[in-house]
């Protein structure tokens, strides 16, 4: 079980390093999809499956269609390569190591939230979302709801922009 | 008794081999059985579907399909696979290797991948998890990447043309295609297969989600979003063959092309048997075996498919997107409205509110889109 875990995050750590330094855009975007199956892979080893499938249809469904949408319709058919790489390569990573020191830290010391609708959630039996259902409208209830608006806002948006205008 | 002869035959040579081999082995052939009888059953499901649409086609293009191979045509399919395996394997100079390489096996992933889902029979589940459904319409939504790799890296524009028609088709026909089953998820409370087809089980096997409002409804737009998915016609566009070539699988020849025809049937069966058992009852029926009353449900099914392509024409691709957007999904979201009502309200009036709500909204959706035909093209420079 352990060994699963880390199997699969260092799989995706790989594919992670892969999708920064490939030359191709295309080719980095379907190395960021292998990485958010990875993390769907981690979810399904900590019997989240609710959460894996969601991850699945979402990101990998959705949101990587619209990343590769952007990046078909943006890059010439000739393949242009991009350099990836500069000469801050060690101070940037020095940077990124320190942000992750930071966040590791503060994630290990922040006291979370135990209602007890939200543990329900993280129990293993088949009836867990139930209990993520019960939780969201319950407890949850007021982020579930500005996200709502925030979509609603982003549709609306995004009609705005398409919309042909109309000859004058 | 013959109702449960596959399970039976299983679980007996299990035993035999318990006998002789620790329980992890067990387990492990357990499940080895199961990958490779679904591993097999893809394959030849999909061998006897090109068959069956030849030939269905042909009759009703009043003509006989394939019969010359084998009596009836029935090693056609044999035929057609030894074709493809001896063909010879063309990659275009430009494209892009693995990826081009990597897209024809990716596109199967999925397809295979539903099968675990599907309810054959009365515990012929190959795995039954309690989030069943969510886990079909996960695995159906990454078909699209492998259509994208496949289109991007024929460096073709034809094959990029007919790879983003066949995405945005994908896309847009998901959405109804997930709130479709949101009704049948609020009256039984459960995601698992096995459990909703055990939950049509009352009048003697005959009460299907189908002979309810919503389930009506649910169903005809799950079919229909189905088909779109599948790139079928009349949903063909993507790969229109008097239009552009063959869309997003031109550069494809031999094996490759098979596993992408593969892919096609072997989503066009999981679509069929998925509307079975959510809508008609899966396994359920009175006198057969559960199996068989699977099976036969199914190809009915399928055979509709096959009617709507021999009968009807093709979309344009800004009718089939209006028609996605601007009627099933609206139409989707009042059903979903419609099923809270069936669960709360006593048995008669919630049969007669719910048909009429349904039956307004049907009404006013058809008002509001009128048809549409674009403006007419004014060429400056022409004249």
């Amino acid at each position: 079980m352990q060994f699963a875990i880390y199997a699969l995050m260092v799989i995706s750590v790989v594919w992670a390093v892969c999708a920064v330094t490939l030359r191709s855009l295309f080719h980095s975007a379907l190395c960021f999809t292998a990485v958010l199956l990875g993390i769907a892979g981690i979810f399904v080893v900590l019997h989240a499956e609710f959460l894996a499938a969601v991850q699945v249809l979402i990101y990998v469904g959705a949101v990587m269609t619209l990343v590769i949408f952007a990046v078909m319709l943006t890059e010439r058919l000739t393949d242009v390569s991009v350099r990836a790489n500069n000469q801050q390569i060690w101070i940037g990573l020095l940077g990124g190591v320190a942000f992750l020191t930071l966040l590791i830290k503060v994630i290990l010391v922040t006291p979370w939230p135990k209602h007890p609708d939200a543990v329900a959630a993280t129990v293993m039996t088949s009836e867990n979302t139930k209990h993520i259902g019960i939780a969201l409208l319950s407890q949850y209830v007021f982020p579930f709801e500005v996200l709502a608006v925030v979509l609603t806002a982003v549709i609306i948006g995004a009609v705005v922009i398409a919309k042909k205008d109309k000859p004058a | 008794m013959i109702d449960q002869l596959f399970v039976n035959i299983k679980q007996g040579g299990l035993q035999l081999l318990g006998g002789f081999l620790p329980e992890w082995a067990v387990i492990l052939v357990s499940i080895m059985m199961s990958i490779g009888i679904l591993a097999a059953l893809g394959p030849l499901i999909m061998m006897y579907l090109t068959l069956m649409e030849r030939k269905v086609v042909g009759r009703m293009q009043n003509r006989i399909g394939p019969n010359r191979v084998g009596k009836f045509g029935l090693l056609q399919p044999l035929a057609d696979g030894i074709k493809m395996l001896t063909k010879e394997d063309i990659v275009p100079v430009n494209a892009d290797k693995v990826v081009h390489f990597l897209a024809p096996i990716l596109i199967v992933v999925p397809a295979l991948l539903a099968f675990a889902v599907i309810p054959f029979g009365r515990n012929m589940t190959a795995v039954d998890l309690n989030i069943g459904v969510l886990f079909f319409l996960a695995v159906s939504s990454t078909g699209t990447l492998a259509i994208f790799m496949a289109s991007w890296s024929s460096r073709n524009k034809y094959s990029l043309l007919g790879g983003m028609r066949a995405v945005a088709q994908m896309i847009s026909y998901e959405v109804p295609m997930v709130m479709s089953v949101v009704p049948i998820l609020v009256v039984t409370g459960t995601m698992s297969t096995h459990a909703i087809v055990e939950a049509q089980g009352g009048w003697g096997g005959f009460r299907w989600f189908l002979f309810t409002p919503w389930g009506f409804a649910s169903a005809i737009i799950f079919f229909l979003c189905g088909v779109a998915e599948t790139n079928r016609s009349p949903f063909d566009l993507p790969e229109a063959e008097s239009e552009i070539i063959a869309g997003f699988h031109t550069e494809y020849s031999g094996m490759k092309f098979a596993l992408f025809y593969m892919a096609e049937f072997m989503n066009t069966f999981t679509i069929c048997a998925l509307t079975a058992t959510l809508f008609l009852g899966g396994w359920q029926g009175p006198l057969l075996p559960s199996w068989l009353w699977f099976f036969l449900k199914t190809y009915s099914l399928i055979f509709v498919m096959m009617w709507f392509r021999g009968t009807l024409p093709r979309f344009r691709v800004d009718q089939m997107m209006g028609l996605a957007w601007k009627f099933l999904l609206p139409f989707t979201f009042v059903n979903i409205g419609v099923a809270g009502v069936w669960y709360f309200a006593p048995r008669n009036t919630a049969a007669v509110v719910c048909t009429l709500i349904l039956a307004v909204t049907f009404w006013i959706l058809t008002k509001l889109n009128r048809i549409y035909t674009p403006e007419k093209r004014v060429y400056s420079f022409g004249d």
